[in-house]
């Protein structure tokens, strides 16, 4: 069960990054991303649970954190063209 | 009861995974930045809201289900904000979206 | 299955480290390089290891990510292209590559039970550390208290880079004029930026909760000062980018900071001379308190402390340097 799960989130990685590598526009590699950044947090949820660890939840909550802050650096980034604004 | 749960955490599990795994052949497949941005949502908050009960009803009371109460909170609270932000940047910068002429069927 | 999962994540890091060399595009490769940090985080999350773990995404996807685009709008964002191949550099690398490659052959297999480097001190300290310390987290105990001089010096070294960043990006007093002339507060601006500004609210003092719980936590399960520090300065560091640089300065004056940067290490250093003066040698907790186990975890709680204080600040302080630069 945990197993098909891992394989789902995997998949979607895979399939994630290759958007990433290939994407024509920028904003097509920050949707990427931003969405292999959640899809790591599902994957730690599901190798805690999958090696009988579930102590790694707390990682998984910084990621979720960690992911959103470097979202929303790059859009500034790529908007402003520099990183702090007005 | 136990069994219930069981298949019930299986079944959330699955479904889970198979939509997060539909949602990456989205991006993948899909024609378009702003469609594609439709696909990351599904898996965003279908995808791991099974996913993340899932593995809570697998975990029972315990701190861990508390613990992935709180990843679902803050992926809740995160993600749709991301996408907005994502989505008036790339407008803002002048992406437009493909447009398909439509076609009369009279 | 965890060997599929191993094999698949470096497939997985070994694809994005080859489109990272072959991109010239600098601002898709630093987003690569965040991604990077993720999946090494992961790799380090099956291999065990935790703390580790914990500290890559923070530092390599949060902070590493901020830092890279706040210096490529310093400078270009495509790289210079390259006129010819360098064959004599790839020889170099091949040849090095290959003599480590030849090297491991030698080496004791992965997570050998027989392997000297688990013969001596690591048993050692598993069979003492409850009885002696009896913090759960070994790593914790490991790092604050059996190998405290080494973590003094890993803080030391953060104050230096912090130290060496502020006398070469040093926030220069004309910008004051300049500031008034180009940045007139963009309304319309601002008004797009609503929805980030209610969500930050709300979700600032979350980070921040979180950022607490992981430096007291650390005696407990991952966790411990390093991280904490981290996601400190990632909380503040999405003030500054939601409300402006201006505004977060105001906040925390700069001079607060660098005041703080300071009091952190001197807190590290300053237990261990607190253990000196009560009949202990340097860094030896156990004098601090009438019983061992007790002075132990007073000591831990406040070198995790100090050292949390330093990681924020001078994260902090270094992301204030570099995005307060202007382009000249």
């Amino acid at each position: 069960m945990f197993i098909a799960a891992m394989i789902g989130v995997l998949i979607t990685m895979l399939m994630a990054l290759v958007r990433a590598l290939s994407g024509p526009t920028v904003f097509d590699r920050i949707l990427a991303v931003n969405m292999f950044g959640t899809k790591t947090v599902l994957f730690i949820a599901v190798l805690g649970f999958l090696s009988g660890r579930p102590e790694f939840l707390d990682l998984a909550l910084v990621y979720v954190l960690i992911n959103f802050i470097g979202t929303i650096a790059i859009l500034k980034f790529v908007r402003f063209g520099k990183v702090e604004t007005a | 009861m136990d069994l219930i749960v069981y298949y019930a955490s299986w079944a959330l599990l699955s479904c889970g995974a198979f939509l997060c795994a539909v949602g990456g052949l989205g991006i993948l497949r899909l024609p378009d930045f702003y469609s594609r941005q439709h696909a990351a949502g599904i898996t965003d908050t279908l995808g791991s809201a099974f996913v993340l009960i899932g593995l809570m009803l697998q975990s029972g009371f315990s701190l861990n289900a508390a613990k992935l109460v709180m990843i679902l909170i803050f992926l809740i609270l995160t993600s749709p904000v991301a996408t907005h932000a994502i989505a008036q940047a790339a407008r803002q910068s002048g992406l437009e979206p493909k447009v398909v002429a439509e076609e009369d069927e009279a | 299955m965890i060997h599929v999962v191993d094999m698949t994540l470096l497939a997985f890091l070994a694809l994005v480290a080859i489109a990272i060399t072959r991109m010239t595009n600098l601002f898709a490769t630093s987003v690569l390089t965040g991604v990077y940090s993720l999946l090494m985080a992961c790799i380090f999350t099956v291999l065990d290891a935790v703390d580790v773990a914990f500290t890559e995404a923070a530092v390599g996807a949060g902070i590493s990510t901020v830092l890279f685009l706040a210096t490529l709008s310093l400078t270009t964002q495509r790289e210079k292209p390259q006129r010819s191949p360098n064959w004599k550099a790839l020889c170099v690398a091949l040849l090095t590559g290959g003599a480590l490659v030849y090297g491991t052959f030698d080496m004791p297999h992965f997570g050998d039970p027989q392997a000297p480097v688990h013969q001596h001190v690591g048993p050692h300290y598993i069979g003492v550390s409850p009885t002696q310390i009896g913090v759960p987290n070994m790593v914790t105990s490991v790092l604050a208290s059996y190998r405290g001089y080494d973590t003094l010096g890993e803080t030391a070294v953060i104050f230096t880079a912090c130290m060496a960043v502020l006398l070469l990006l040093q926030h220069e007093k004309r910008r004051d004029e300049q500031s008034a002339v180009e940045e007139k507060p963009d309304k319309e601006a601002m008004e797009h930026a609503m929805i980030l500004r209610v969500q930050s609210k709300f979700f600032i003092p979350l980070i921040l909760l979180f950022g607490l719980y992981v430096q007291f936590h650390g005696d407990f399960g991952p966790g411990g000062g390093f991280q904490a520090g981290v996601i400190f300065a990632a909380g503040i560091i999405l003030y500054s980018l939601v409300n402006g640089l201006d505004k977060a300065r105001q906040i925390i004056p700069p001079n607060v900071l660098h005041g703080l940067v300071a009091f952190g290490l001197l807190l590290y250093a300053g237990t261990g001379l607190a253990s000196l003066f009560m009949d202990g040698n340097f860094l030896q907790y156990r004098a601090l308190a009438e019983e061992a186990t007790h002075g132990e975890h007073i000591g831990i709680l406040l070198i995790e402390l100090g050292v949390g204080v330093t990681v924020a600040t001078v994260m902090t302080s270094m992301f204030f340097s570099f995005s307060g630069r202007r382009r000249s």
